[in-house]
């Protein structure tokens, strides 16, 4: 008991401190410069967090799909806030070995990682390569039609 | 700890020591009396110089750490400091980057070794496993220590190797942050590698002392396999083995000063010399050399924790080995049949090298997954039935028997294969790591500063200059020249009147002063060049949302993929000028008009050496746009010419007293390796 008192603090210690928590603490994100088509990409966390204003195109893309298919299976539905479904917020981190994706690259309209060639589609759903998973989706919500707070 | 104790020390001192603490016995034991195998080849020297490439890494690495700052925002500028401003700090940096190349050169030819002469058998079962465990250690202290010089390849590397971690099941994400210290590779995470790195080379010469005490408990394997069994099988370690792996240290030495003095460069990536940035990803993220066979067994299973798993077991199966060969016979030369399944599992090795450097897609991943197979089946099918399978031959009666066999003629012939096998083993790795993007290569020019006795052009650096100032300068910054780099030797040939005369013209921020307020006032020659903006975004608004890059260092941070065979040649030829000939060559790429088939978009111009061929900088240069004083013909070509050399000297100004001192060093230790040659001769002369 005594040894794993004494070790936690040796452990714990490398978690991240107490400046670095306070630095990750929500931020807010003014999407009224991002055109339908568009994105941008906005640091939160250290993490590249993509903020994409999908067009009527990348939207049917992403529901035609049958999710049955999906080596991830997730609807589009589910990956972003009802009433605002053009806007599509994902974590910019490729889940095979963590390196940024391209946005608007790849053969399905949506993200394509330079690295070791994992594609996703317009709603970060992996499609094809060696990534087992989806793009993952950060904690956010509207706080206005034009303002998201990320966090 | 083992061998006959006849230590008799005769100085009194010593005879007071040895009653107190018996080290001098030890020493004599261990290294001096010690019984070695008499018919040892030159493969058993690397044992030696492991020991003292560990000793070199420690002691280089120990000054380094004098000067580095392990900080992100400074830990890219230090080591660069280092290279530029610390006395010798070059030749320190490259004998610890190349340094640590050779340690693993050395230690794949010692496991090599040890796999073909079956060293691994009992009873040194736990002389091997310890070897594993340093080898594993040695992974982690090189991964760690690739990080440190914080530039691009280091932080998507270490954004990689970290990232393996988390696919592992329900705890990974959250072993992953505890690796990290933050929600992504960033300052804490430098901050503990760093200390880890200094740490474990300290674990490793720890583990390294148990090896060779083990090694000296069970004895030397040798090319035989049969233990030594009369005093005529053994000749005493001091003065046969420890001239013997003089003499091979000496000549590993020469091949390491190859790297040191005249290819830094070539076992490096170029993308390492751009400071990290977490916001771009590499085209081609590829590990240092000696982690790309293991790279592609990574890559080529399809499942993420799948590829982690048998990326760990490639090395740890390695430990298994003395049980899974049960023959009884040790040497490979013994047993004609795993002999040749050795030197194809030797080539696996190689190819799997190689495969790690190339993308994973199409025919290389499926190439991948077979070797991958052959690998594991090299351990776990192929060793364990031919151990039950082969009739070998009949094994020598004693050592002594068997260097009465056969002349030992072939040992130094046997090390330059050894050496030449390394060099291409690492080519081969490193080339094709390189990115190989599809356009066309720059042509290759001629440069003054090329081969080994390279020197720069004072003329050619002063025009070069002046195109920098009045032309590159606008948009370029320069952040790791200084005005007084001007009148450094080997440099352009500035008076230091002249640098200081410069360093005038300019106006540099300075303060706050009493009243508190920042103030202009001349630049002195310590001041670094100003740059033309005052920070990054203030360069893109400028510049149609593309950074101009820092030109201190692009003349290293550009390179190109020279492709098979050709960059086997270029170890050989000193060949490092990717750097000059890809500046000059977008300098004077520009067509106004695009080839069919490409599409330029609005704002950007077409060049058909960069990469992708729209570049955002306009055609900078035109004829007598700058106005030479020495009569050199006003044109692009020259100008290119020119200030690509200028590039090149900012890039490196220490370049000449590099190559000069490379070639004292090199003339010294081929002597020192022939005297050494003369005298294992000499000392041998009875034993063979």
């Amino acid at each position: 008991m005594g040894a794993a008192a004494f070790v936690w603090p040796l452990i714990s210690q490398m978690n991240p401190d107490a400046s670095t928590v306070a630095a990750g603490a929500p931020i807010e994100v003014d999407l009224t410069p991002i055109a339908s088509g568009q994105d941008i990409k906005v640091f939160w966390r250290g993490k590249p967090i993509y903020i994409m204003n999908r067009t009527k195109k990348q939207i049917d893309e992403a529901r035609a799909v049958p999710v049955a298919s999906l080596p991830d299976p997730e609807t589009d539905q589910a990956r972003v806030k009802e009433g605002h479904d053009n806007w599509l917020v994902v974590i910019g981190i490729c889940t095979h070995l963590g390196c940024i994706p391209i946005a608007h690259e790849g053969n399905y309209d949506g993200f394509f990682c330079p690295c070791h060639g994992s594609q996703y589609d317009s709603s970060g759903r992996i499609r094809q390569g060696p990534a087992p998973a989806n793009l993952p989706i950060p904690p956010y919500k509207f706080v206005s039609d034009t303002k998201v707070q990320i966090g | 700890m083992s061998g006959p104790s006849t230590y008799q020390p005769q100085n009194g001192f010593l005879k007071w020591l040895e009653t107190r603490l018996p080290i001098g016995g030890l020493i004599h034991s261990s290294f001096v009396a010690y019984p070695t195998p008499r018919n040892l080849n030159y493969w058993w020297t690397f044992g030696g110089i492991l020991s003292m490439m560990l000793a070199l890494q420690i002691v280089t690495g120990i000054i380094l750490a004098m000067h580095y700052t392990p900080h992100v925002d400074m830990a890219f500028n230090s080591v660069e400091a280092i290279v530029r401003d610390v006395n010798y700090g070059w030749l320190l940096r490259n004998m610890h980057a190349a340094g640590a190349s050779m340690f693993f050169i050395a230690v794949y030819i010692h496991m090599f070794r040890g796999l073909y002469y079956g060293s691994y058998k009992a009873p040194r079962e736990v002389l091997w496993i310890l070897g594993v465990i340093i080898y594993l250690l040695m992974m982690a202290t090189g991964f760690m220590g690739y990080v440190l010089p914080w530039g691009q390849m280091s932080f998507w590397g270490a954004t990689v190797i970290t990232n393996l971690f988390s696919a592992i099941p329900y705890v990974g994400e959250s072993i992953v942050t505890l690796l990290w210290g933050g929600y992504s590779v960033g300052n804490p995470t430098l901050n503990r590698f760093f200390s880890l790195h200094y740490l474990l080379p300290f674990v490793i010469a720890g583990v390294v002392v148990l090896h060779v005490w083990a090694l000296h408990v069970a004895g030397q394997n040798n090319p035989a396999g049969v233990e030594p069994k009369t005093e005529k099988d053994t000749v005493p370690f001091t003065p046969y083995a420890t001239i013997k792996d003089g003499f091979g240290m000496a000549c590993f030495l020469i091949f390491f000063a190859w790297f040191i003095f005249y290819m830094p460069n070539y076992l490096g990536d170029a993308e390492n010399y751009v400071q990290a940035n977490p916001g771009v990803t590499p085209a081609h993220i590829v590990p240092e050399w000696y982690y790309l066979p293991f790279y592609a067994i990574l890559r080529s299973i399809p499942s993420k924790l799948g590829g982690v798993i048998a990326m760990f077991s490639a090395i740890l199966v390695l430990a298994f080995l003395p049980w899974l060969d049960s023959a009884k016979t040790r040497s490979l030369r013994y047993r004609p049949l795993a002999k040749q399944f050795f030197w194809i599992f030797v080539v696996i090795c190689v190819l799997l090298g190689w495969l790690g450097g190339k993308p994973a897609e199409g025919i290389y991943v499926t190439v991948g997954r077979i070797l991958t197979f052959c690998y594991f089946a090299y351990f776990l099918i192929v060793l364990p039935i031919l151990s039950r399978i082969e009739t070998p031959r009949a094994v020598p009666n004693s050592i002594a028997d068997d260097v009465l066999a056969k002349s030992g003629k072939k040992a130094v012939a046997s090390i330059a294969v050894a050496l030449l096998a390394g060099a291409a083993l690492l080519t081969g790795g490193v080339q094709q790591a390189k990115a190989a993007d599809h356009s066309e290569n720059p042509p290759s020019l001629s440069w003054s500063f090329a081969g080994p006795f390279g020197k720069f052009d004072r003329g050619a650096l002063q025009r070069g200059y002046k195109v920098y100032k009045e032309v590159c300068s606008t948009c370029h910054s320069m952040n790791l020249l200084h005005f007084r780099n001007l009148a450094d030797e080997g440099g352009p040939g500035f008076t230091p009147a002249q640098a200081a005369a410069v360093a005038a013209d300019y106006k540099v921020q300075d303060g706050p002063n009493d009243a508190g307020e920042m103030f202009e006032r001349p630049g002195r020659v310590a001041d670094k060049f100003p740059a033309p903006f005052p920070n990054d975004n203030a360069a893109r608004a400028s510049n149609g949302g593309a950074l101009p890059p820092d030109l201190s260092l692009i003349a290293k941070a550009r390179s190109y993929a020279r492709g098979f065979p050709q960059f086997i040649f270029d170890f050989f030829t000193q060949f490092q000028e990717q750097g000059p000939n890809y500046v000059d060559a977008i300098l004077q790429g520009y067509a106004d008009n695009p080839p069919a088939g490409i599409t330029v978009p609005e704002g950007s111009y077409y060049n058909k050496y960069f990469p992708g061929h729209a570049i955002k900088m306009p055609k900078p240069l035109s004829n007598d746009q700058v106005t030479y004083d020495d009569g050199t013909p006003q044109t692009v070509s020259q100008y290119a010419h020119d200030v690509a050399t200028f590039l090149m000297w900012a890039a490196e100004p220490h370049l000449e007293a590099r190559k000069r001192l490379g070639m004292q060093v090199m003339i010294f230790l081929i002597i020192f390796a022939g005297l050494l040659y003369f005298t294992k001769k000499k000392v041998w002369a009875n034993a063979h």
